[in-house]
C-alpha cells in the first residue's frame, strides 16, 4: 500500500540474497562448481560496528534475513547491564550526537535523551541521561501484537523494523518513554543499507525504534557509541554475571559499584526490572548550569518548563 | 405464505416511499455524503504517501482523535447491539419501531470503528501480519479476534431481525424497483413463507443471537478498554475500565439512536409511530445510563485525586487546567443534562430529549478525548528534550477530514440502508395478534 522507494534496493537484495542462497545450496548438493554464485557483481552498502559505510559485493555478506534470525538470539552467556554516573554528567549531549550518527537517526530523532530532573521542589536538579532501559519485564514485548520486538537472553529488548506494523500499543505500554516512531521518510534511512536489527539501521519510515545496547557492536566485543563519546565518563557498561563495568577508562565491579555508592534503578516500583542503572548524583562534579554551556537555543529551550529554568527566568 | 404477509403489505404501502425510488432531495444528500467520504479519502492518500507525520501524532501522544473515534464508534455499535438485544430478550412491547434502527447503528458503526484503528497503523501493507505473525499475549489479538466474532454475531443477528421483512418485500408484488433488487430479496428471503416451523425456528435462534450478541458486546468493549488498562499509564491503569467503557458505550448508544429516532421520524413522517413514549423510555434508559456513568468517571477521578500520587496528581492538575472546559462539558454536562431533562416531567419533550441526547453523545466523544490525550501528555518521566512542536498533541485537518468522513459514511449506509429495509420493523407487528412470533 505504501511506497517506500527507498526499501525497494534492499528487499530486492533480499530477494536476489535468498534466491542465490537457495541455488548455492542446490549447487552443492550437485557436487557442481561453486564459482556461478561466488560473485554476483553486485555492490551492496553494508554498516559495520564501528559504524561505517563500506561497499561490498552482494555474495560476500549475509542477507538480512540471517541477520534478523541472528539478532532474535542473545549472545551466549551474556547478560549486558548499564550504569550511568549521575554525578558526572554535565549534558555535554556527546552520547545524544554519537547515538545519532552511529544510529543513522534524523536530526531531532534521539534514542538518548538527556533530561533535568528535579524530584521535588527543595531537591537539587541533576541531569538524567536515559537510554532504552532493557527492561527484564518488558511491557512493550508483551503488548507486541505481532513478535516485532522481543527480549534476548542477553537481556537486551530488541525491534525488527521488518516485522513492525506501527500500531504504537508498545510506546504507550514503556513507562520511560524510551521509544521513538519513524514519522516520515528520512534520507538517513537508507534503504540500501543491509538491514540488521541489531543496529537497527537502516529506519523504516511506520515503525518503531529504540535504543539497542549496539547489540551489534557488543557481538564484535565492542563498547556503544554513548559510552564511547562520553568526555566525563559517565556511562559504564558490562555484563552483570562477570560482574564487571566499564566506562572505557576504568573498569569496576559491578556488584561493589552499585553498593558504595547506592545505585539504584528509575522508577523500579513500576516492577519493570530495567537492565539499567542510576548513581545517585552526588559530589557533583559540575553544576547543573554547566549542562547549558555550548548548547544552541533550540536545545536550550528543550529545558524551558522544567522548575530550575522557570526560577532562573 | 399470504397469510403470514397480507399483514404487513398495508405497512409496506406505507414505506413504499422509501423503498422505491430516492426523491431528489435524498439523491442530494447522498452526493454530498459522498463527496465527504471522498475528501476522507483524499487525506487518507495525504497521509499514506506523507506518512504520519501529517497528523498531529508525535511520539508522546502517539495515538489522536483516531483512536476516540473508534472507541466512540464501537461505543455506539456495541450500544446498539445491548439495547435491541436486551429489548428482544425481554419482549419489550414498545421496542418495534426502535428496534430496527438500534441494530442498524450497531452494524453501520461496526464496520467504521476499525477503520479508525487501522489509521493509527504506521504500515498497513502489514496488516496480515496480525493474523500471520499474532500473539494471543497482546490485547491487540484479542481486540481482533472480539471484534471479528461481534462482526460475525451482529450480522447473523441483524439478518435473522430483517429475514421476514425481506420475504414481505419479496412478496409485495406492486412494488416498483429494479429487477436485480426483486432478485436480491427473493434470495436473500432464503425461502422463507412463514410456515409454524420456519416461525418456531427462527423465533429460537433470535433469541440465541440476541443473548449471544449482549455477551459479546460486553466482551468485546471490556477487551477494547484493557487496550488502555493493561498499560502502566497513570490515567489508563484503572482495573473499572472495563465496566466503565461498557456504561459509557451503551450510554453513548442510546444518545446516537434518539438522534436517529428524531431525523427519520421528520425525514419520513413517521410520527404514527415513533411517539413520545418512546422518546421517554429511551430517554429513561439513557438517564439511568447517565447515573451510571457519573458513578464511574466520580470514582475514577475522585481516587486519583485523593490519593494524589505524583503521576495521577499531574494528570488532574492537567485536566483542570488546560482541559478544564473540555472537562466540565463532558463529565458535568454530560452526566446532568439527562438527568436534569429527563429526570423532571415537565422537560420531557421529544426536543428536549433529543438536544439532551446531542450533548450526551458529544461529550462522550470528549470523554474519550480526555482519556486518551492528557494521559499521553502526562507520561511517567516529564516530557523535556523534545523539540517543542512535539510536545502537546493538537489535531491536524487531516485527522478531522478523516472524522468527518466516517460520519459521513456512517450517515451514507444509514440512508442507504433504509432504502433497502424499512427502518420501521413491518413483520414484527403481527405478534400482538397473539401469534407465535
Amino acid at each position: 500500500m505504501e511506497k517506500n522507494k527507498k526499501n525497494t534496493p534492499r528487499r530486492e537484495f533480499l530477494r536476489t540474497g535468498l534466491l542465490a542462497g537457495a541455488g548455492a545450496f542446490a549447487a552443492g548438493n550437485l557436487l557442481s562448481s561453486c564459482s556461478e554464485s561466488s560473485k554476483s557483481g553486485k555492490k551492496l552498502k553494508l554498516l559495520t560496528p564501528d559504524g561505517k559505510l563500506v561497499e561490498v559485493d552482494a555474495s560476500d555478506i549475509k542477507p538480512s534475513e540471517e541477520y534478523k534470525l541472528q539478532a532474535r538470539e542473545g549472545i551466549p552467556g551474556r547478560k549486558f547491564v548499564m550504569v550511568i554516573d549521575l554525578a558526572k554528567c554535565n549534558n555535554a549531549r556527546k552520547c545524544v550526537e554519537a547515538c545519532q550518527e552511529g544510529h543513522h537517526l534524523p536530526t531531532n530523532h534521539e534514542y538518548m535523551k538527556v533530561y533535568m530532573m528535579q524530584d521535588s521542589d527543595k531537591s537539587a536538579p541533576y541531569w538524567f541521561p536515559k537510554p532504552c532501559f532493557q527492561c527484564d519485564n518488558p511491557l512493550c514485548v508483551s503488548v507486541c501484537p505481532v513478535g516485532a520486538t522481543y527480549k534476548r537472553t542477553d537481556g537486551i529488548v530488541l525491534i525488527d523494523h521488518d516485522r513492525c506494523i506501527g500500531c504504537k500499543f508498545c510506546m504507550t505500554g514503556c513507562p520511560y518513554s524510551a521509544r521513538n516512531f519513524a514519522w516520515e521518510d528520512h534520507e538517513e534511512y537508507d534503504g540500501s543499507i543491509v538491514y540488521n536489527p541489531e543496529s537497527s539501521v537502516p529506519g523504516q519510515e511506520g515503525t518503531v525504534s529504540k535504543c539497542v545496547f549496539c547489540a551489534d557492536r557488543l557481538r564484535e566485543n565492542k563498547l556503544p557509541y554513548c559510552l564511547l563519546a562520553c568526555p566525563m565518563g559517565v556511562i559504564y557498561f558490562g555484563d552483570i554475571d562477570e560482574d564487571a563495568v566499564t566506562n572505557g577508562s576504568e573498569t569496576v565491579a559491578f556488584s561493589e559499584l552499585i553498593r558504595d555508592r547506592s545505585g539504584y534503578r528509575y522508577l523500579e516500583s513500576l516492577g519493570t526490572r530495567p537492565s539499567v542503572y542510576y548513581l545517585p548524583p552526588v559530589n557533583r562534579q559540575f553544576p547543573i548550569e554547566r549542562g547549558y554551556d555550548g548548547l544552541d537555543e533550540e536545545i536550550k529551550d528543550r529545558y524551558k518548563d522544567t522548575p530550575y529554568a522557570k526560577e532562573r527566568g | 405464505m399470504e397469510t403470514i404477509n397480507s399483514a404487513s403489505t398495508e405497512k409496506l404501502r406505507e414505506f413504499r416511499s422509501q423503498i422505491e425510488r430516492p426523491g431528489m432531495r435524498s439523491i442530494i444528500w447522498i452526493i454530498f455524503l459522498t463527496l465527504l467520504i471522498l475528501w476522507g479519502i483524499y487525506a487518507l492518500y495525504i497521509q499514506i504517501s506523507g506518512g504520519h507525520v501529517v497528523t498531529g501524532m508525535r511520539d508522546n501522544v502517539v495515538w489522536g482523535i483516531y483512536i476516540v473515534n473508534f472507541i466512540f464508534f464501537m461505543g455506539i455499535s456495541y450500544a446498539g447491539a445491548l439495547i435491541s438485544g436486551t429489548l428482544h430478550l425481554f419482549r419489550t412491547s414498545w421496542r418495534k419501531p426502535v428496534i430496527r434502527m438500534a441494530e442498524f447503528i450497531t452494524i453501520i458503526a461496526l464496520f467504521i470503528g476499525p477503520l479508525y484503528i487501522l489509521l493509527c497503523i504506521g504500515r498497513l501493507d502489514r496488516l496480515s501480519f496480525l493474523v500471520l505473525f499474532g500473539r494471543i499475549q497482546s490485547p491487540i489479538t484479542w481486540d481482533v479476534i472480539a471484534i471479528s466474532t461481534d462482526i460475525f454475531g451482529c450480522l447473523i443477528f441483524l439478518y435473522l431481525s430483517v429475514l421476514r421483512d425481506i420475504a414481505a418485500l419479496r412478496d409485495f408484488t406492486e412494488l416498483k424497483i429494479p429487477k436485480w433488487r426483486k432478485k436480491l430479496y427473493r434470495i436473500l428471503a432464503l425461502g422463507y413463507t412463514g410456515t409454524q416451523e420456519q416461525q418456531v425456528r427462527l423465533k429460537r435462534a433470535t433469541d440465541i443471537m440476541a443473548g449471544m450478541v449482549i455477551a459479546i458486546a460486553i466482551i468485546v468493549y471490556s477487551v477494547l478498554a484493557w487496550i488502555f488498562s493493561v498499560t502502566l499509564q497513570p490515567g489508563w491503569h484503572s482495573t473499572i475500565f472495563g465496566p466503565y467503557f461498557v456504561i459509557a458505550a451503551v450510554y453513548s448508544g442510546t444518545g446516537v439512536l434518539i438522534i436517529a429516532m428524531w431525523l427519520f421520524r421528520k425525514i419520513y413522517h413517521l410520527e404514527k409511530h415513533l411517539t413520545r413514549k418512546h422518546f421517554i423510555n429511551i430517554g429513561v434508559l439513557m438517564l439511568v445510563l447517565a447515573a451510571f456513568f457519573g458513578y464511574f468517571t466520580f470514582s475514577e477521578y475522585l481516587t486519583k485525586w485523593y490519593g494524589s500520587q505524583k503521576n495521577d496528581e499531574q494528570l488532574i492538575h492537567l485536566l483542570m487546567d488546560k482541559y478544564f472546559i473540555l472537562f466540565i462539558l463532558s463529565n458535568y454536562l454530560g452526566v446532568l443534562m439527562p438527568l436534569i431533562v429527563v429526570g423532571i416531567p415537565k422537560f420531557r419533550t421529544i426536543n428536549m430529549i433529543t438536544i439532551t441526547a446531542v450533548v450526551v453523545v458529544i461529550a462522550l466523544w470528549i470523554n474519550r478525548y480526555l482519556i486518551v490525550v492528557p494521559t499521553l501528555e502526562s507520561p511517567y518521566i516529564p516530557i523535556q528534550d523534545f523539540r517543542p512542536e512535539w510536545i502537546s498533541y493538537s489535531s491536524t485537518w487531516v485527522e478531522w477530514v478523516l472524522t468527518l468522513g466516517g460520519l459521513a459514511a456512517f450517515c451514507l449506509f444509514f440512508t442507504l440502508g433504509a432504502r433497502f429495509i424499512p427502518i420501521i420493523s413491518i413483520s414484527e407487528d403481527q405478534d400482538r395478534k397473539g401469534e407465535i412470533l
